[in-house]
């Protein structure tokens, strides 16, 4: 599939027009949609997620990715069916109560999304009850809890314990500047993550 | 510039340890060098001690001033912790920071008003949480402004936070930003303004160089106070050369004596 594999180069190039021009090249020539967008579009941002763990790539860099990534996607979307492009799982996001950054959970939110998995974002200041509701209703794989402020742990650690008593069966991740493996650890979140990259690689762990 | 010392804060490497431990020399030792520096107020700041801010914060005012002829820059969003440290500060102290956020704002303002503080104000509230433009920004900061003036804060201790963002994430925050101390001055002249720089260059290289950069333009966009770390040479270096470019600082008299110290060279 020398064709996929250039537009994996070319979405980690983040050449959008590039992009474009290959996904209708690849539907031209009859590729199946799923497999454009598995293993080139998603394999892309698979393999920019670590570039951007490591140090190799900035900000910036993985965002023109995902930018270029999107427009791929915005082409083949329509001829998208149910069970061509299997969800690597869904995730439940917001930043708690009191807290209303979201520059860091957004980013999640973005290489979580841009890595296969389905992405429903609470938004800011989200209190408890709300995070319960999401879950009953989406009934996602992982649940993300995000705080800027040391002065939100406390809401941080109160989501986290509201929703492990609901006994979910949701993995429950946290992150934020404030946070660490300790903090995570203390209040029985299931996992931490330190930026947008570890968050994919922790939610595929809590995947497999 | 009104040059705020950043160098006491337990989110830093190595200073929570010391300020757990009530190290006092390590403590005195930071005010001492960053008054050195030009620092014209010493930030204090332990808010991820979060069992204990109450009683550090306190602690943390009388050993800086112990020290150091300067007053501190009390930094928690804890309107108790501010309480307690407020009572151990001698001379005019700067609080920081009140939001329009409307809890926020009921329980610090009172704070202020005792203690006749200077305030820094972040350009934040409820509806709209972090400016995404300027305009939102500008209208924010001047509510805040316009509130704290009818209750009573004289204009001169109002110190706006046009809360600065990475552009690694959203380009247009660094225009943002200059647009937005630029609106607010516009409408308030005699008012301060007062940041961190740093947030600008998050998840870039060569932070310093964006850093010092940015603040160049943000002082021309009428900034006149920043948190920093008065021992980066680079850009206190930077501060003193935009201060004589844009006529503040007569006969370069603080400019001369900069390069006589020999803080011009690196």
């Amino acid at each position: 599939m020398e064709l996929i594999l250039k537009l994996r180069e070319q979405v980690i190039e983040g050449e959008e027009e590039q992009v474009v021009e290959l996904v209708k090249e690849a539907l031209d020539r009859g590729i199946d949609v799923g497999t454009i967008v598995q293993d080139g579009l998603i394999e892309a941002m698979n393999i920019v997620g670590p570039k951007m763990a490591s140090g190799e790539l900035f900000i910036p860099e993985v965002l023109r990715c995902a930018e270029a990534m999107k427009e791929g996607l915005e082409i083949v979307k329509p001829m998208l069916k149910a069970g061509d492009v299997k969800s690597k799982g869904k995730v439940v996001i917001g930043t708690v109560k009191g807290d209303l950054h979201d520059i860091g959970k957004n980013l999640v939110a973005m290489m979580l999304e841009s890595s296969g998995f389905e992405v429903i974002d609470l938004g800011i200041s989200q209190p408890e009850e709300n995070f319960i509701r999401a879950v009953e209703e989406h009934n996602p794989d992982i649940v993300g809890v995000s705080a800027l402020l040391t002065t939100t742990l406390p809401a941080m650690r109160d989501t986290v314990k509201v929703l492990k008593e609901k006994g979910i069966s949701a993995k429950v991740i946290v992150g934020g500047a404030p946070v660490d493996e300790d903090f995570a650890r203390e209040i029985g979140a299931d996992g931490y993550a330190f930026d947008g990259a570890e968050a994919v690689l922790l939610a595929k762990k809590l995947m497999a | 510039m009104i040059i705020v010392g950043e160098k006491i804060n337990t989110s830093l490497k190595g200073v929570s340890e010391a300020i757990k431990a009530r190290d006092v020399e390590f403590v005195k030792g930071r005010a001492i060098a960053q008054a050195e520096n030009g620092a014209n107020y010493i930030d204090v700041n332990c808010g991820t001690l979060i069992n204990e801010e109450v009683e550090a914060l306190p602690w943390l005012v009388r050993t800086v001033q112990e020290a150091v002829d300067r007053p501190c820059c009390i930094d928690s969003p804890n309107h108790l912790a501010l309480a307690a440290a407020l009572k151990e500060h001698r001379g005019k102290p700067l609080i920081n920071s009140i939001t329009a956020e409307k809890e926020r704002y009921e329980n610090i303002l009172p704070l202020v008003k005792e203690y006749q503080a200077g305030i820094i104000a972040l350009v934040m509230d409820d509806e709209h949480g972090m400016p995404k433009d300027a305009e939102t920004g500008i209208t924010v900061g001047i509510k805040l402004i316009e509130s704290l003036l009818k209750d009573g804060v004289p204009l001169d201790d109002i110190y706006i936070d046009p809360l600065i963002q990475p552009v690694s994430t959203s380009a247009e925050m660094g225009l943002v930003a200059t647009d937005t101390i630029r609106g607010i001055r516009k409408a308030y002249p005699e008012v301060h303004f007062m940041c961190g720089l740093s947030n600008v260059s998050y998840g870039l290289p060569k932070r310093g160089l964006l850093n010092r950069t940015f603040l160049i333009m943000c002082m021309f966009a009428g900034l006149d106070g920043a948190i920093l770390d008065p021992g980066n040479l680079e850009m206190m270096g930077a501060i003193r050369a935009a201060e004589v470019l844009m006529n503040q600082d007569q006969f370069a008299t603080n400019y001369l004596d900069a390069f006589r110290k020999g803080l011009l060279e690196f």
